[in-house]
């Protein structure tokens, strides 16, 4: 492990704060651009909205407020919000987001992206059902559904890529789709995206799978997980979450619009690579919001179907791949 | 050197049976498990010698069986059966000694198990057709005995046992018949003398003897529609006998696949490794869907047993394929990652068994909507099973994850190989993975979080106690080595490497390159789980210490603790906490035309009026559609068979009497 540390050679202190970078901008990012959405949404509705930073001023709030659990909770609480934010952490580290070279080369491959944030979806679901509640455990009960059917469409969606750029590993991905961008408008690029965008909706509880806003126990889905956390715990449980949207709309956004990623490794292009990833996923995550303002809800045994859909259309994905080659 | 110390382990596992079976009531206990420990201990180093140093070894002896004598051959494939089977074995002799301490053990049960073990070790040595089949027979034999030890305490243990018995002999007839058509035309009953007349068989009748070993072994592995015994047979064993079962027998039937189709025939065709393949995927879909469904621990884990081997049949029929077609690095590549998927199945499975038990040993139930709170009580269990749940939920870190990450890059890179049929294969067996790791994930979220988590939700649960040392060393051996092999998977790969090039009818190159990580040889690949495990680590510490930078961090380490939530109502029991059986039913909801669950409502009404019900009662159960389907017809149509047959013998000594003339006449006519 160390031979493979040193033998990245001179680059590694680079690589190490390159990485480093890519935790504090998905970090920041991800509160930022949960902010970014609900003002969208506030304005096409009509209204001012809350500021873009509220996201950040809510976790310095929560930080702030005094740390409490419910009865009866054993380490599985106390641990699952730990867990959540450094799985998604440690993916954000190996994605390619700013620069194409990510410090631990021996995981930035699509699959530990897929089953990095499967440990956070485990780790918040045993967490929601340690109370022993009956709301936590409902929370738990239907992330899982929901989780059970939207991973395999996130796979599947990422094994097109994968079969295309024939690797997995993301930073060749980015490498191939830079050279190809033709590959853009290819018919498996079109569905796998498809599938991809209704993956993250459902992923990151947006309308219509999840109502994030919602204030009634019974039609919760994540926010009834998490139902028992607060102050601190709650804290790092938001930003979690706000990582993985953000974790995901940059894998969205480089995946199928690498323009602007660093390969080169130096400051400036670092920088170019910083600002092109703010630009890319704020634009997703505008149309991402103006879709949660003109749809509604689904109900909790219609979205398996939306996701199903997805699923279906990554594997027509793969298929199509495979014929037109 | 190696075949000396595999002898002297079969020697004491029969040992350590007669002692189980001698020994007074107080020493039989210790005295078999510690042969039994022994034995496996002498097998791990006599096949862990043969894969590592890649040398088979063989011995023939005239003495035991008469007529064909005892032909024994261990080659690197068998070898990675045997070391599977070792270190399940040696978890679960060590179990069994604070298994069995509730009640004095029957002679039958102490003697069994290493009866069992033993002959889970004889099968992937033997080298002729007899040797097999009588190893095969021996294996099925103690199994039943074993499976059959608690009888007197639980019924249903007995209606099992018939399943088991019933579906094990049928295979083993179908494998007779299929063993005996190749040796008959292969010129010899002996492996060696079978593999060196491979090529002269004809085609449609080597197809007939696999699909005939197929259906055998296919049975033995759990494949789909042959999968009934499993949820049967795994949870009604004692658990040692379960982990056997589940971690190391049902192995067998992927070897005995491998070892007909590959080496006895030599890869065969096309179309064999598709329905092989295509059995792994029904197998696996239909396996992880019940286990998502299962309210019961171990029936639970038998269904997780079908998709997990529904995966590695899958693998296996994906390398066939490829080998088949030429792609012999990609088809290496393939098995490499069905076979690690095996072991680290024998390690999580095997850890997981033995948790359920404890907690079955100390709660007296392993229905999880009567568990809960098992953490509290006890820890240690608690967190053995936890790491054979998150194991097999394939999470990054663990040895689940290694092999599911190799499994799908093998897939991925297959795609390359330009044939539609095996590409066809490979998009269902990746879209079949995808689709098991999401519901595999959420059955044991369901496991742990439903049992081990939240309040006891019956009185065993609220006074179950830590079990013993002797049964967490056993689950502990098994979950270290998750842990040890999900962070250096490289260390176990290069044996794996020989058992896959022995395993595979033209050998492969190396599909994996030296070292601690996974990193693959002949196409692009590569990841270091060892380095994930310390970004985690890195991570988490780096939370943990921003935290307490923040001014009221102090309390953090003792938070204050307050009433959850609940809706305005102060108390909190434990009827209003989810069961095992609501956290399912959204699941079930979604794949009702698989799982078709039955529901009964019943509703009885006030005697005064209908708008007050006075009770209501809703029955819900989810059966095996499969067992409903095709099991129960067939089982009817034999019975009714049955009476009509009986009709014929009616005590009448001038209806035999006429029976026996007709039969003259008719064997004179054929003779004519």
């Amino acid at each position: 492990m160390l031979t493979v540390l040193l033998a990245t050679g001179p680059g590694l202190l680079t690589r190490i704060g390159a990485s480093v970078l890519q935790v504090v901008a998905v970090g920041v990012g991800g509160p930022l651009l949960l902010g970014l959405m609900g003002k969208i949404r506030a304005r096409a509705e009509g209204r001012v909205g809350p500021p873009i930073t509220q996201g950040l001023l809510d976790l310095r709030k929560l930080v702030r407020k005094e740390a409490i659990r419910a009865e009866h909770t054993s380490a599985v609480a106390a641990l699952a919000p730990l867990v959540l934010v450094a799985s998604a952490a440690v993916a954000a580290a190996v994605t390619p987001l700013v620069t194409s070279r990510p410090v631990i080369a021996g995981g930035a491959d699509v699959f530990v992206v897929v089953y990095l944030l499967l440990m956070g979806s485990v780790a918040l679901a045993l967490g929601g059902l340690d109370a022993g509640t009956a709301f936590g455990g409902m929370g738990s009960s239907r992330a899982m559904t929901i989780g059970a059917i939207s991973e395999p469409a996130l796979l599947v969606a990422v094994l097109a890529l994968a079969v295309q750029a024939h690797t997995s590993n993301l930073t060749g991905i980015v490498a191939a789709s830079l050279s190809h961008p033709e590959w853009l408008a290819s018919p498996e690029r079109l569905l796998a995206l498809a599938a991809l965008v209704v993956v993250v909706i459902a992923e990151t509880g947006r309308i219509p799978v999840d109502n994030p806003s919602t204030h009634l126990e019974l039609t919760m889905i994540h926010e009834a997980m998490i139902l028992e956390y607060a102050g601190p715990d709650l804290a790092l449980v938001t930003l979690g979450e706000a990582m993985r949207l953000g974790l995901l709309l940059g894998l969205v956004a480089n995946l199928f619009f690498p323009w602007g990623v660093d390969v080169s490794g130096g400051g400036f292009a670092m920088l170019v690579g910083l600002v092109a990833l703010g630009a890319k996923t704020a634009a997703i995550a505008v149309l991402v919001a103006l879709v949660e303002v003109s749809t509604a809800k689904l109900r909790l045994f219609r979205v398996p179907e939306l996701l199903a859909g997805g699923f279906v259309l990554a594997v027509v994905a793969v298929t199509t791949g495979l014929v037109t080659r | 050197m190696s075949s000396a110390a595999y002898l002297v382990g079969l020697g004491l596992a029969g040992t350590a049976a007669l002692l189980g079976a001698v020994l007074p009531a107080r020493r039989r206990l210790l005295g078999a498990a510690v042969m039994s420990s022994a034995a496996c201990l002498a097998a791990l180093v006599g096949a862990g010698d043969v894969l590592a140093s890649g040398h088979a070894f063989s011995l023939y002896t005239a003495q035991v069986l008469p007529l064909t004598g005892v032909d024994l051959s261990l080659d690197p494939l068998g070898a990675m059966f045997v070391v599977i089977t070792a270190v399940v074995g040696l978890a679960a002799s060590c179990y069994s000694v604070g298994y069995g301490t509730h009640q004095t053990p029957s002679r039958t049960a102490t003697a069994m198990l290493p009866a069992f073990l033993a002959t889970l070790l004889l099968v992937p040595a033997a080298a002729s057709l007899a040797t097999f089949m009588v190893a095969w027979e021996l294996m099925a034999l103690t199994s039943l005995l074993a499976l059959l030890t608690e009888h007197r305490q639980r019924p249903e243990t007995r209606d099992a046992a018939q399943w088991y018995a019933v579906m094990t002999h049928i295979g083993a007839a179908a494998i007779l018949l299929g063993l005996v058509l190749l040796a008959t035309h292969a010129g010899g009953q002996s492996f060696a003398v079978i593999t060196a007349h491979r090529r002269e068989l004809s085609v449609p009748l080597a197809s007939v003897v696999f699909l005939l070993t197929l259906f055998g072994f296919a049975s033995k592995a759990g494949a789909v529609p042959l999968h009934v015994w499993l949820p049967r047979a795994h949870p009604e064993a004692p658990s040692p006998v379960s982990a056997l079962m589940s971690g190391a027998m049902v192995n067998l039937g992927i070897y005995g696949i491998l070892r007909v189709g590959e080496d006895l025939l030599g890869g065969g065709e096309l179309w064999w490794w598709l329905v092989v393949a295509a059995l792994g995927v029904v197998s696996a879909v239909f396996g992880a869907l019940h286990a998502a469904a299962s309210t019961d621990t171990k029936r639970l884990l038998a269904y997780s047993t079908v998709d997990n081997l529904g995966l590695v049949l899958i693998g296996v029929g994906a390398a066939g394929a490829l080998a088949v077609v030429g792609e012999q690095a990609l088809a290496g590549l393939v098995l490499l990652a069905a076979l690690f998927h095996l072991a680290n199945h024998g390690l999580f499975k095997g850890c997981l068994f033995l948790g359920a038990g404890a907690v079955q040993h100390a709660a007296g139930t392993r229905d999880l909507d009567r568990l809960g709170g098992i953490a509290r009580k006890m820890p240690a269990t608690a967190v053995l099973f936890g790491v054979g749940a998150l194991s097999i939920s394939a999470l990054p870190g663990l040895n689940g994850f290694a092999s599911e990450w190799l499994l799908l890059e093998g897939l991925l890179h297959g795609f390359a190989s330009h044939s539609a049929l095996t590409e066809a294969a490979l998009l269902a067996g990746v879209a079949t993975l995808a689709i098991t790791g999401g519901l595999t994930a959420t059955a044991f979220v369901k496991a742990l979080g439903v049992g081990f988590l939240g309040q006891p939700r019956s009185k065993g649960a609220g006074d179950a106690r830590e079990v013993g040392p002797s049964m967490l060393a056993g689950m502990g051996l098994l979950a270290g080595g998750c842990v040890v092999l999900g962070i250096v998977p490289g260390v176990v790969l290069p044996a794996l490497d020989r058992a896959t090039t022995a395993g595979l009818a033209d050998g492969a190159p190396r599909a994996v390159l030296p070292g601690l990580g996974l990193a693959l040889a002949s196409v692009r690949g590569a990841i270091d789980p060892a380095l994930l495990v310390v970004g985690l680590l890195v991570g988490l510490v780096v939370i943990w210490g921003a935290l307490r930078l923040v001014p009221r961090s102090a309390d953090l380490r003792s938070p204050r603790r307050a009433a959850a939530w609940g809706c305005g109502r102060e108390v909190q029991t434990a009827r209003m906490e989810i069961t095992a059986t609501s956290f399912a039913e959204p699941l079930q909801r979604v794949f009702a035309d698989v799982l078709r669950p039955d529901h009964d409502l019943e509703v009885t009404h006030a005697a005064e009026s209908r708008y007050f019900p006075e009770a209501i009662s809703f029955h819900q159960r989810v059966d095996d559609a499969i067992e409903r389907v095709v099991y129960r017809p067939v089982m009817a149509s034999v019975t009714w068979w049955g009476h009509l047959a009986r009709r014929v013998p009616n005590g009448s000594v001038h209806r035999y009497l006429a029976f026996g003339f007709a039969a003259l006449v008719l064997v004179l006519v054929v003779l004519a």
